[in-house]
Parts: structure tokens; C-alpha cells; sequence
């Protein structure tokens, strides 16, 4: 008896380091094959589509033009104006639906979190096309009725073509998951419940609480999920290409490309896609050291 | 009585999401199976319910679309979801923080790049005139940009990140512990992954695939851009059709197609979210 109690725990103490050891050397080994093929993957396109923006064959020149161009072409401004003024009214309508709902479903109605859970996934499997083919029927509905009609004017209204209130009210949809899993991490890293209990009990009103208490605590989650849907409207081609309007994307296809060989586009993607995972990056930092690691439920 | 009105208030905030939801998303939606079922007589302006838009879109061209996007959906997300889990599990493990958050956000920014942009950096490297074009020919003499092959192999590129955002919170969950317990057991790595990580992952994986899968399938911008049409995908056909080639009397046949992708959207979504419940509660207990 005292010989098996004396030695275990030696043994138990013995076997771990044994037995990681080798482990751990394995898993660095195929750590760094995986990282570094998808490394390749990654970012051989992203290179090669910079080397394509500065090097010209033809001339053997480099040069950082492309960069400098997309500011003067014709149609620049117009078409990035409107993109921003779409991307700000989608993020608006967004956080408006989306934090009261998560907020209430956190505190009050834990039962609904599945059903919202699901919502926010639907978009991303529903194909833009098929959701565009549905939105241009709905449109058409409205402009079959007798101009001069309420839904009819309704309907005409929502294409105007200087600013398609349409295409917020769909980008919403189509943001929706990425904006949702932002504000779930920040919700999850917030104690939600004792926040809300202090503010109410010193006497704050909803509002106050939410603005005061909750969103400042968000702030990390609302500036990725804000950053994300901007960088998704200002990507978006299928659905405002075919209910034919002129945002940034199709503006840079179907106008810009013509001027400079092609080049512009490929820069002025590679441009933004760098920067929104820069402004991301940093983001992600801004809520502090809890909102950047995940809380480690296992100490 | 408080707790009456506590619930109303709730029920109060919750509800404008799900009414902007039933109009925004569930209108269109509602559109097209309505109109996929009916049709217009050209000549007598009556229209009548019908399952010719439907059986039309099962036939001919329409059926090879619907196969292609199916067996490249497959192709792609079988991949994508295999390498995302061990990049996944690498990322999990790793303890560097900077590094994580990097990979985290460039994952999200990933997953949300595709169409055009992403069409064009794969064109600057291996399509025509592309930087390593001449390195891929080396190891594969028939590769183009413009086939089959070559949109599978641009898809992961928004597959894989979506990969790792779905598994890395489950991968995350996996306590050390728990790895720690199977040893001290004199459970072998194997015995590990068989009986405690496989089946806690299992869920998460699986539902991840599925989403991979139905992203992939729903792609339009990307395959259009890589291949102007070469290649009959679903997505592309509609937009196709949309866009006024059509033959006269199949003006609905585009609501048909759009309705077997909704058909096909919810199909994925039963089989993801009861998966998806299932890893949600074994990974918040």
C-alpha cells in the first residue's frame, strides 16, 4: 500500500513532461507547414496584385501612380460619396434593429437567442443573387400600380437613383451576420447583467444605461462590426449591379478601369482590403486587455 | 406585474429586428416562390399557378448549372473545411497575442472579400499573363484560371477564413484540462481526439462545413469575374437571365432558379443550426 501511494504521485508528476515533450514538438512541426502553406495562399495573391498596380511590362517602369489616380478620375467622387452615405445609413439602421434586440434577448429573453442566432446566419448561405432576383420582383409589384399611387411613389422613391434607399434597407440584411458575431464577442466579455443592475439601481433610465453604461463597454465590438459593414458595402457589386446603380464597386469596373490599363481597380482593392484590417487590428485592441483575449473560463 | 412589463419592454426591442427581417429578407423570399409558381399567359394576361417554371429549371442547361454548383460547392468547402480546422486548432494553440488578434481580424476581413477584388488578385497571379502563371503550368501543364478547377481553387480564399471564424470559438473551448485528464489516465493522444476533442468538435466542424458550403454556393461575383461565364454555376445563370437574356414565355424561369437556391439555402440552414445548438451546449455548460 505505501509503496503504490509514495511512488503515484511521483509518476503522475513524472508522465506529463514525458508525454508532452515530444507532443508539443509535433504539434510546432505541423504548426508551421499549415501557417506557412496558407501564409503562401494568402498572400502570394495580395503581392502579386501589388507588383501588377506599380509594375508596368510594356514600359519595364515602376511606379505608384495607380494610388495617386483614383482620387482625379472622373466619377470618383460622386460614386464614393454615395457609398459612404449608403454605408452610414446601413451601420445606423443596423446598431438601431440589432443592439436593443441583443441586449434585451441577453437579459430578459435568453429563450429568443437561438431564433436570433439563426437569423443572422440565413444571410450567409442565402445567395445575393436570389435575394436581388426577390427585391427587383417586390420593386416591380410596387411599380406595376398607377403612377401617382402612394406604392407606387414608394417604390420610385426607394431607386432613386442619386441615393437608392433600397440599397441600405438590403445591406442591412446582408450585413447582418457579420455585424451580429462583432457585438456577440463584445457582449461576451461584458457582464452585462451586473452593468445594468448598477446603472439602474443608481437610478439611470434605459437610455442613459445604454448609452452610458453598456455601449462605451462595446465600444471594440461596435468598431469591427461598423468596420466590417463599411467594408462590405463599399465591396458590394452583385446586388447593386443589377438593380443597376453606380456605387463605388461598379463604378470601378464598368468607369474606372478604362483610363490607366487597368490597374486602378486591383489598387484601389488591395488599398482597402490593407486598411480595413488595419483599422481592425488596432480596433481590437481598444477594448483593453478583456475584450482582446477571451476570457479563460478554465481558471 | 413588473415582470409582465419587464418582458413587454424586451419583446419591445426585440421585435423591430424581427419585423425588419420578415420585410427586408422575408418579402423577397416570399416573391420568389410566389412568383417561381406562377405564370403570365402572354397572350391573355391571366395568370395561372403553375409547376412549368420549376420543371424547367430541372432540365437541360438549368440542371447542369444547379450539378456544377453543387460538385464545385462540394469540391471547395470539402477542402476549405478540412484546412480551416487545422488552421483553426494551429491558431487555438498558438499563445502569441498579437499574432491571434491578427489572424482573427484578417480571418473576418477574409471572409468577407470576394467578387471582383478577389477575382483580380488571383487573375494578377496565375490567370493570363499572371505573375506565377508559369510556376502553376510547371505542375499542372492544363490549369486555367477559367475552368472548374480554377474557380475551386480561388474559393477558399474567403472559405477558409470563414472556416476558422465558425470552429475557432470551440477549438477555444477545449480546456487544457480535459487534455491533461486523458493523460493522467493513460489516454494516448489518439484515445484523446477519438473520445473527448473529436466528438466536442464535431458539431462545430460539421456546421462550419455546411456554412462554408452554402457560401460557396451562393458566390456570383467571383465565378462571373474568373470566368465570364464558362463555367454554368446557378448564380450566374439567374443573372443571366435577369439581366434580359431570356427566351420569350420563360420570364419566371429565373424565379425558378433563385427558388431552388432558396430550397437549397434551407436545407443547409436544417442541417447547420441543430448542429450548431448541440455545440452551443456542450461548450457553454
Amino acid at each position: 500500500m505505501t509503496t503504490i501511494s509514495e511512488q503515484s504521485p511521483a509518476a503522475a508528476v513524472d508522465a506529463p513532461p514525458r508525454r508532452r515533450g515530444p507532443d508539443l514538438r509535433r504539434v510546432r512541426w505541423w504548426r508551421v507547414v499549415v501557417l506557412g502553406v496558407l501564409a503562401v495562399y494568402f498572400l502570394v495573391p495580395l503581392a502579386s496584385t501589388f507588383w501588377f498596380t506599380v509594375y508596368t511590362p510594356g514600359t519595364k517602369k515602376f511606379s505608384l501612380a495607380p494610388y495617386g489616380q483614383m482620387f482625379g478620375a472622373a466619377g470618383f467622387t460622386t460614386s464614393v460619396r454615395m457609398t459612404v452615405e449608403v454605408a452610414l445609413l446601413t451601420i445606423v439602421i443596423l446598431y438601431a434593429l440589432l443592439i436593443p434586440a441583443m441586449i434585451a434577448v441577453q437579459l430578459r429573453l435568453p429563450k429568443l437567442k437561438p431564433v436570433l442566432e439563426s437569423l443572422a446566419m440565413v444571410p450567409l448561405v442565402l445567395s445575393p443573387v436570389a435575394l436581388v432576383v426577390g427585391v427587383q420582383t417586390v420593386l416591380g409589384w410596387g411599380l406595376n400600380q398607377d403612377p401617382g399611387t402612394p406604392l407606387f411613389q414608394f417604390a420610385a422613391d426607394l431607386q432613386n437613383q442619386s441615393f437608392p434607399i433600397i440599397l441600405p434597407i438590403v445591406y442591412v440584411v446582408i450585413a447582418l451576420p457579420f455585424a451580429y458575431r462583432s457585438l456577440e464577442a463584445g457582449l461576451r466579455s461584458v457582464d452585462l447583467k451586473t452593468l445594468v443592475e448598477a446603472s439602474r439601481g443608481l437610478g439611470a433610465s434605459w437610455p442613459v444605461t445604454i448609452w452610458r453604461a453598456v455601449l462605451p463597454n462595446l465600444r471594440s465590438g461596435l468598431l469591427s462590426g461598423a468596420i466590417l459593414t463599411l467594408a462590405l458595402v463599399f465591396g458590394e457589386y452583385t446586388i447593386s449591379s443589377i438593380l443597376q446603380f453606380l456605387p463605388f464597386s461598379v463604378w470601378i469596373v464598368q468607369d474606372g478601369q478604362g483610363a490607366t490599363s487597368g490597374q486602378l481597380a486591383p489598387a484601389v482593392s488591395l488599398l482597402s482590403l490593407l486598411l480595413t484590417w488595419a483599422v481592425l487590428f488596432l480596433v481590437s485592441f481598444l477594448g483593453g486587455r478583456r475584450a482582446v483575449g477571451r476570457p479563460d473560463r478554465s481558471s | 406585474m413588473i415582470r409582465l412589463f419587464k418582458k413587454l419592454g424586451a419583446w419591445g426591442a426585440v421585435l423591430p429586428l424581427l419585423g425588419y427581417c420578415a420585410i427586408a429578407l422575408g418579402l423577397p423570399v416570399w416573391a420568389i416562390l410566389w412568383e417561381g409558381l406562377h405564370q403570365t399567359n402572354p397572350t391573355t394576361q391571366q395568370t395561372s399557378v403553375t409547376l412549368a417554371n420549376l420543371t424547367s429549371s430541372w432540365h437541360g442547361i438549368y440542371l447542369t448549372g444547379l450539378l456544377t454548383s453543387l460538385r464545385l460547392s462540394l469540391l471547395s468547402s470539402v477542402i476549405s473545411a478540412v484546412v480551416g480546422l487545422f488552421a483553426a486548432y494551429a491558431i487555438a494553440q498558438s499563445k502569441g497575442r498579437y499574432f491571434k488578434q491578427a489572424v482573427l481580424t484578417a480571418s473576418g476581413v477574409l471572409a468577407n472579400f470576394g467578387g471582383i477584388p478577389l477575382a483580380f488578385c488571383f487573375i494578377a497571379t496565375i490567370g493570363t499573363g499572371g505573375v506565377f502563371l508559369s510556376w502553376i503550368e510547371d505542375v499542372w501543364p492544363s490549369f486555367s484560371l477559367e475552368t472548374f478547377s480554377g474557380v475551386a481553387l480561388v474559393y477558399p480564399y474567403f472559405l477558409v477564413p470563414l472556416m476558422v471564424l465558425t470552429t475557432l470559438p470551440a477549438l477555444d473551448g477545449l480546456r487544457e484540462q480535459w487534455k491533461e485528464a486523458s493523460a493522467n489516465l493513460g489516454g494516448t493522444a489518439w484515445q484523446y481526439w477519438r473520445h473527448v476533442g473529436g466528438p466536442l468538435l464535431l458539431p462545430a466542424a460539421l456546421g462550419g462545413f455546411v456554412l462554408c458550403f452554402g457560401s460557396a454556393f451562393a458566390a456570383y461575383a467571383t465565378a462571373k469575374a474568373l470566368t465570364s461565364g464558362t463555367v454554368p454555376l446557378v448564380t450566374t445563370q439567374i443573372a443571366n437571365i435577369l439581366s434580359g437574356n431570356v427566351i420569350a414565355g420563360e420570364d419566371n424561369l429565373g424565379m425558378a432558379l433563385a427558388f431552388n437556391t432558396i430550397i437549397i439555402c434551407g436545407l443547409m440552414m436544417a442541417v447547420y443550426l441543430p448542429l450548431r445548438q448541440r455545440s452551443a451546449k456542450w461548450l457553454e455548460s
